[in-house]
C-alpha cells in the first residue's frame, strides 16, 4: 500500500504539488490523470525518493520511504521511463538485466542473460534483439525493453510514466495490454501516468485526477464516466471549454 | 539608478561565485569519497581508463611533438641573439617536462575527454538515465563519477610522461636534423639535466590536472539543463572551467615546486 500525506513540492517560485493526498491499495492498478505540467511525474519522482518534498510524508506499506536501507527500498520498484531510458552503451540484454548484474540482486551473468531473454520475450521480443543496442531499436521497441527492465527482478511496485506517448495506436494498445496482463499475473501495485484515454480504460482499477498539484477526484474507473467532477469530465472528453484552462 | 545598485551587482556575483565554488568543492569530496568506496564496476572503470588514457594518445603525441619541435626552434633562434644556442637540449628538456608537456596534456584532456564527459553525462540526464540508474538501485556518483575520476587520476600523469617524452623528442629531432646538434650529446645534455623534482612535478601537475578535467566533466554533466541547450551548455562550461581551473592549478603547482 502506498499512502501519501500532504505532499507539497515547489520548484523556486512555482507550486507544483499542492498537498496531495493520495491511496493506493497493494495489488491495484492506479491510473493518474492531468494535463501536463500538474505534477504527476513530479509524485511519481517523490515517491521514489529522486525528489525531495517540502512537506508531508509518503509511506510504502507503513513505512515511511526515508526509513531503513535505501537498496531494499528501491529493489522493491520497477520504473518504466515516458523515453525507456535505456543506457546507450549496453547492449538490451544487459539493460533488461541491470539490476540482476549488479547489487544485492546479483546472479550469475548466464542466468541474468537466461532471465532478460525470457522477460523480453514476455513483453513480445524475440531473443535476437538481446545483443542489439538501443540506438538500434524503433520506438516501441524501446519501450518494451523498457519495460521488461522494469518487470527484470519481478518488483512488487511498479511504476508507468507515460508508457505510451508517442507511439502508435495499435502499438499503443499491445503495451496497454502487457502492463495489465503483467500487472495481473505479478500481483503488484502499479501506478501509471497517461494522457491517453483508452489507456486509463485498459489498465485502471482506480483513477485519480490531478490538477495544479493536487487531487481532484480519485475513484474506480467504473465510476470514472458518471462522476459529477467538472475537472475530471473536461479531461476525460477533452473539451477545450471548461474549468480547466486551455492555456496554462 | 540607485547609487548602491553596482555594489549588490557585485555582491551577488560574489555570493554566486562562492556558492559555486563550495557546489564544486562538496561534489569533488563525494566524487573521491566514492572512488575507495564500494562497489567498485571494473568494466566501467576499464572503459574510462581507455577512453581517457589509451584514446588520448594520439592527440597528446601529437600536440608534444609540434610543440617541443618549436621550442627547440625558438630557443635556438632566441639563443643566438647572445650567444646561447647550445642551451637548447636543456631548455627543451626543463620546458617540456615542467611546464608545457602537463599545461598541454591539461589542457587537451579539458577539450577532449572533459567535454565528452560532459556531453555523456548531461544528455543521459536529460533523457532520464540517470534518473533510471538511481531507480536501479544504482549510485550515479559511483557508477559514472567515480570511473572516469579514477582513470583521470591513473592515466593523465602517464599521458604527461608520453608528452614530455615525445616534446623532447620533438626538439631532439629538429635540433640534430636541421640546427646541427650531435644525437648523443643532445641526449646526454637533456638526461644530466633533469632533476627528479623535475620530474615529479610533472607528473603531480598531471594528476591534479586529470583530477580536475574529470571533476569538471562530471560536474557540468550532473547539473546540466534541459534540452540539447541544457547540453551545449553543460558541455561548454565544462570546457571553460577546467582550462582555467588547469591554468591557476599550474600557477599554484609552480609556486609550491619552486619553493622546495
Amino acid at each position: 500500500m502506498i499512502l501519501l500525506n500532504g505532499v507539497r513540492k515547489a520548484f523556486g517560485d512555482k507550486q507544483v504539488l499542492r498537498c496531495v493526498d493520495l491511496h493506493v491499495a497493494k495489488g491495484t492498478s492506479m491510473v493518474i490523470i492531468g494535463g501536463s505540467g500538474t505534477g504527476k511525474s513530479v509524485l511519481l519522482r517523490c515517491i521514489l525518493g529522486l525528489v525531495e518534498p517540502d512537506a508531508g510524508t509518503i509511506a510504502v506499506d507503513g513505512h515511511d520511504i526515508h526509513e531503513g536501507d535505501r537498496d531494499a527500498f528501491l529493489a522493491r520498484f520497477g520504473m518504466l521511463f515516458q523515453g525507456a531510458a535505456l543506457f546507450d552503451s549496453l547492449s538490451v540484454w544487459q539493460n533488461v538485466a541491470f539490476r540482476l548484474l549488479r547489487g544485492s540482486l546479483r546472479r550469475p551473468k548466464a542466468e541474468a542473460r537466461e532471465i532478460a531473454i525470457e522477460k523480453l520475450r514476455r513483453v513480445g521480443l524475440t531473443p535476437d534483439v538481446a545483443d542489439a543496442f538501443p540506438a538500434e531499436l524503433s520506438g516501441g521497441m524501446q519501450k518494451r525493453v523498457g519495460l521488461a527492465r522494469a518487470i527484470a527482478a519481478d518488483p512488487e511496485i511498479i511504476f508507468f510514466d507515460e508508457p505510451t506517448t508517442g507511439l502508435d495506436p495499435i502499438m499503443a494498445g499491445v503495451i496497454n495490454d502487457l502492463i495489465r496482463e503483467i500487472v495481473t499475473e505479478m500481483g503488484a501495485t502499479a501506478i501509471t501516468i497517461t494522457h491517453d484515454m483508452s489507456s486509463v480504460r485498459a489498465i485502471a482499477d482506480t483513477v485519480a485526477m490531478l490538477h495544479e498539484g493536487s487531487v481532484k477526484w480519485t475513484g474506480p474507473v467504473a465510476r470514472m464516466d458518471a462522476a459529477p467532477d467538472p475537472y475530471l469530465q473536461q479531461f476525460i472528453h477533452g473539451r477545450a471549454t471548461g474549468p480547466i484552462a486551455a492555456v496554462r | 539608478m540607485s547609487p548602491t545598485l553596482p555594489l549588490a551587482l557585485l555582491g551577488r556575483a560574489v555570493l554566486t561565485a562562492l556558492a559555486s565554488a563550495g557546489r564544486v568543492a562538496i561534489f569533488a569530496g563525494q566524487a573521491l569519497a566514492h572512488i575507495v568506496k564500494p562497489p567498485l564496476y571494473p568494466r566501467e572503470i576499464a572503459l574510462a581508463l581507455l577512453h581517457v588514457g589509451w584514446l588520448s594518445l594520439p592527440v597528446v603525441g601529437l600536440t608534444a611533438i609540434f610543440t617541443g619541435a618549436a621550442l627547440a626552434l625558438q630557443i635556438y633562434s632566441g639563443g643566438a641573439r647572445f650567444s646561447a644556442e647550445a642551451v637548447v637540449p636543456q631548455i627543451v628538456a626543463i620546458g617540456m617536462v615542467r611546464e608545457l608537456g602537463p599545461v598541454l596534456v591539461g589542457l587537451m584532456i579539458a577539450a577532449r575527454v572533459t567535454s565528452s564527459i560532459a556531453a555523456e553525462i548531461a544528455t543521459m540526464k536529460v533523457t532520464e538515465q540517470i534518473d533510471a540508474l538511481t531507480t536501479l538501485s544504482t549510485n550515479p556518483m559511483t557508477y559514472l563519477v567515480a570511473p572516469r575520476l579514477l582513470a583521470a587520476l591513473i592515466t593523465v600523469p602517464l599521458l604527461v610522461a608520453c608528452g614530455d617524452v615525445i616534446g623532447i623528442m620533438g626538439g631532439y629531432l629538429v635540433a640534430t636534423k636541421s640546427l646541427g646538434f650531435n644525437p648523443a650529446a643532445y641526449l646526454v645534455n637533456t638526461i644530466s639535466f633533469l632533476e627528479p623534482l623535475d620530474i615529479l612535478s610533472s607528473l603531480a601537475k598531471g594528476c591534479a590536472f586529470g583530477g580536475i578535467a574529470a571533476l569538471m566533466g562530471c560536474y557540468f554533466g550532473m547539473n546540466s539543463g534541459r534540452g540539447a541547450q541544457g547540453v551545449g551548455r553543460a558541455t561548454k562550461g565544462s570546457v571553460e572551467a577546467a582550462a582555467v581551473l588547469i591554468l591557476a592549478a599550474n600557477f599554484v603547482l609552480t609556486g609550491l615546486f619552486f619553493s622546495l
